[in-house]
C-alpha cells in the first residue's frame, strides 16, 4: 500500500503540471457554480438535492477525462516498463493511479464546499444530513466512476479510445434502467446495475448498506479488472 | 550472479528467443550482441521479469524474477530501450519519486550518489523533457543505479548519442563494471570488445556464440593468414610448404598468393627470405586478422556458422580490408 501512495504522489504532482487538471477543475466549479445558483434562486430552498443530481451527470464528463492518462500514457510512453521492473506490485499501480484521481476529484470537491456555507450564510436553514449524505454518495459514485475510468485506461495505450471507452460504459451504466420498462421481468436487476439508481437514497438523506455495498463492488471488480488487464499486457 | 536457463519466448508460432542458456559471474560484463531484430529486448526483458518467458527460467542472485518477483528486482538495475522517463519530472524529482518507489532508507544522499556517478548533478533541477538524448540516457542510468544494485541490465545504452556521449556512457559502463554484473545488449562491435569480458552473440533468438571477445577471434580465426603481392606470376606456390608452420599456399588471382599458417610461429620473415631468393619481386605482405565485425557477420549471417567459417562470408555485407573476400579465396 505505502508503494500505492508513492504512485499516487507521483500522479497528483503529474495531474498539477498538465494542463487538464486545472482545465477540468475549472469546468467542473463554473458548471457547478451555475446550477448551484440557477437552481437556488429558481427554487428559493435552502437545499442541494438538485445541485448534487445534476453534478452526478457532470461526472460522466469528468472522470473519462481525469482518468483516460493514468496507465494509457504509462503504457504508450514505456514508463511502464521502469514501473514494473521496479519492486512494485500489478495492484499498487492500479490502486496509486485511481488514488490519484480520486485525490484530484476531493480537491475539487472542497472548493465547492462554500456552496453549504452560502446557504447557511444567506440565513437559509439547511437541513444538513442531506447535503452530507449528498457528498457522501457523490464520493462513492465517483469512485466506482473513476475505477471505470482507470480501467479502461488500462486496456489501451491511446488515452482518447480510453475516454471514449469510459464515456461509453458510464453512459451505458447510468442508462441500462430504462431498458426495465421493455423487460419487466429483468426491471429489478437493471435498476440494480445501473449507476444513479443507488445515488437516490443518498439524495433523500438515507445512506443504505446496498447502496455502498454497490459502489464499493463496482469499485473493486473494475480495479481488480484493470490489474488484470495490466498482466494480460504481456500476453499481448 | 544471474542464471539463464532455457530461456524461450513465442508468439502463436513465432519464436522470438529460442533456448537460451547462460551464466554471468559477480564483476563480469557480459555482451548481448545480435542484429536487430534477435531478439534482445525481448531477452533483456525476460530477465528483469517485465515479460514472462514461454519456457525456462531467470535467477537472479538466488530469485527466480517469476515466483520471487519483488526480491529479484531489488538486486536489478534495469535501463530499458529508449530510455522511458517522465518528461515532466526534473531530474531530481524523477530520482526522488523512484526512490521513493524503491523504498529506499536515506534518499537524498541515494540520489545525490546516482546525480554524481553519471554527471548530472548541474542538471538536477531541469526538467527531463529539457534534456538531450545524451543526458536522458543518464538520467536513465542514474535511475538504475539509485538503489546500488548488484545487478545492472542495460539495452541499447549508448544507442543514439553522439561520439562524445558514447564515450562518456562507456567510459562510465566499464567503471561500474568494475564492481557489478553488468548485462549489456548492442550491436555495436567496438562496444563489446571495449567493455565486456565475455559475449553471447543470438541470431534469429537461439544463441549461437558465447566466449570472451579474444577466445572467439582465436577460435574463428584458427588458421592465420598471410597475403602476398608479388610482380612475377605465375609462383611455384609449392616452395612455402618448405617453411615450417604453412598449412596452405595458393596463388588466388595472378601474383596474389593466400597463406595460411597454424599460428604457431612467426612465419614473415621466412616468406620475405623465400620471395628475394626465388627473385618473386615481393610487392605487399599482409597478416590479415579477423575483426570482431567480421566475425559477427560470419556468425549472424552464414548457416553453419562455426564449422564453415573459412568457407564464406556475405559479400556484400563484408568491409572487403578486414576479411578477404568470396573470390580471394576461393
Amino acid at each position: 500500500m505505502r508503494t500505492a501512495l508513492v504512485i499516487a504522489r507521483r500522479e497528483i504532482l503529474a495531474y498539477f503540471i498538465s494542463p487538464i487538471a486545472y482545465l477540468v477543475s475549472a469546468m467542473f466549479l463554473l458548471i457547478s457554480g451555475f446550477l448551484f445558483s440557477l437552481i437556488l434562486i429558481q427554487s428559493q430552498q435552502a437545499s442541494m438535492d438538485g445541485l448534487f443530481l445534476n453534478v452526478t451527470v457532470v461526472l460522466i464528463f469528468i472522470a473519462p477525462l481525469l482518468t483516460m492518462r493514468l496507465l494509457a500514457d504509462e503504457q504508450k510512453s514505456g514508463t511502464l516498463e521502469i514501473l514494473l521492473t521496479a519492486p512494485v506490485r500489478d495492484w499498487e499501480v492500479v490502486v496509486g493511479k485511481y488514488l490519484a484521481a480520486m485525490a484530484l476529484f476531493g480537491i475539487m470537491l472542497l472548493c465547492t464546499l462554500y456552496y453549504p456555507i452560502i446557504l447557511w450564510r444567506i440565513g437559509g436553514n439547511p437541513d444538513w444530513g442531506p447535503v452530507l449524505t449528498g457528498y457522501l454518495g457523490i464520493i462513492l459514485l465517483s469512485s466506482a466512476m473513476f475505477a471505470i475510468g482507470t480501467f479502461t485506461s488500462s486496456v489501451t495505450e491511446n488515452q482518447i479510445v480510453a475516454a471514449v471507452l469510459g464515456f461509453g460504459i458510464l453512459l451505458l451504466l447510468w442508462l441500462i434502467d430504462a431498458a426495465g420498462n421493455l423487460a419487466t421481468e429483468a426491471t429489478d436487476v437493471l435498476r440494480y446495475i445501473s449507476l444513479p439508481s443507488h445515488y437516490n437514497d443518498f439524495a433523500r438523506g438515507a445512506i443504505t448498506i446496498e447502496d455502498v455495498v454497490y459502489y464499493l463492488s463496482v469499485t473493486f471488480v473494475a480495479l481488480f479488472l484493470a490489474t488484470r488487464s495490466l498482466e494480460s499486457r504481456r500476453y499481448r | 550472479m544471474i542464471e539463464v536457463v532455457g530461456l524461450t519466448k513465442r508468439y502463436g508460432d513465432v519464436t522470438v528467443v529460442d533456448d537460451v542458456s547462460f551464466t554471468v559471474a559477480r564483476g563480469e560484463v557480459l555482451g548481448f550482441l545480435g542484429p536487430n531484430g534477435a531478439g534482445k529486448t525481448t531477452t533483456m526483458r525476460m530477465l528483469t521479469g517485465y515479460l514472462p518467458a514461454t519456457s525456462g527460467t531467470v535467477t537472479i542472485a538466488g530469485h527466480d524474477v517469476m515466483t520471487d518477483p519483488l526480491n529479484a528486482r531489488r538486486q536489478i538495475g534495469y535501463l530499458p530501450e529508449g530510455v522511458p522517463l517522465y518528461t515532466e519530472m526534473t531530474v531530481s524529482g524523477y530520482l526522488d519519486h523512484m526512490a521513493r518507489l524503491r523504498n529506499l532508507p536515506n534518499r537524498p544522499e541515494a540520489i545525490e550518489r546516482a546525480m554524481e556517478l553519471v554527471h548530472l548533478a548541474y542538471r538536477a533541477h531541469d526538467r527531463i523533457g529539457k534534456l538531450s538524448k545524451g543526458q536522458r540516457q543518464r538520467v536513465g542510468l542514474a535511475q538504475a543505479l539509485l538503489h546500488n544494485p548488484d545487478v545492472l541490465i542495460l539495452d541499447e545504452p549508448t544507442v543514439g548519442l553522439d561520439p562524445r556521449q558514447i564515450i562518456e556512457v562507456r567510459e562510465l559502463i566499464r567503471e561500474l563494471g568494475a564492481t557489478r554484473t553488468v548485462i549489456l545488449s548492442t550491436h555495436i562491435l567496438p562496444e563489446v570488445s571495449m567493455l565486456c569480458n565475455r559475449v553471447v552473440i543470438i541470431k534469429k533468438g537461439a544463441v549461437v556464440a558465447v566466449d570472451t571477445p579474444a577466445g572467439l577471434t582465436a577460435r574463428l580465426q584458427g588458421a592465420e593468414r598471410i597475403e602476398l603481392q608479388t610482380a612475377t606470376s605465375p609462383v611455384d606456390v609449392t616452395r612455402f610448404y618448405s617453411i615450417p608452420g604453412v598449412t596452405n599456399a595458393t596463388e588466388q588471382t595472378p601474383g596474389h598468393i593466400l597463406i595460411e599458417t597454424d599460428s604457431s610461429r612467426e612465419v614473415r620473415p621466412d616468406i620475405a627470405k623465400l620471395a628475394v631468393d626465388a627473385q618473386w619481386n615481393l610487392l605487399e605482405m599482409r597478416k590479415i586478422t579477423l575483426s570482431l565485425e567480421a566475425i559477427f557477420l560470419e556468425l549472424t549471417t552464414q548457416e553453419d556458422p562455426i564449422e564453415n567459417v573459412t568457407e564464406s562470408a556475405d559479400e556484400d555485407a563484408v568491409s572487403t580490408d578486414t576479411i578477404p573476400t568470396e573470390q580471394e579465396r576461393a
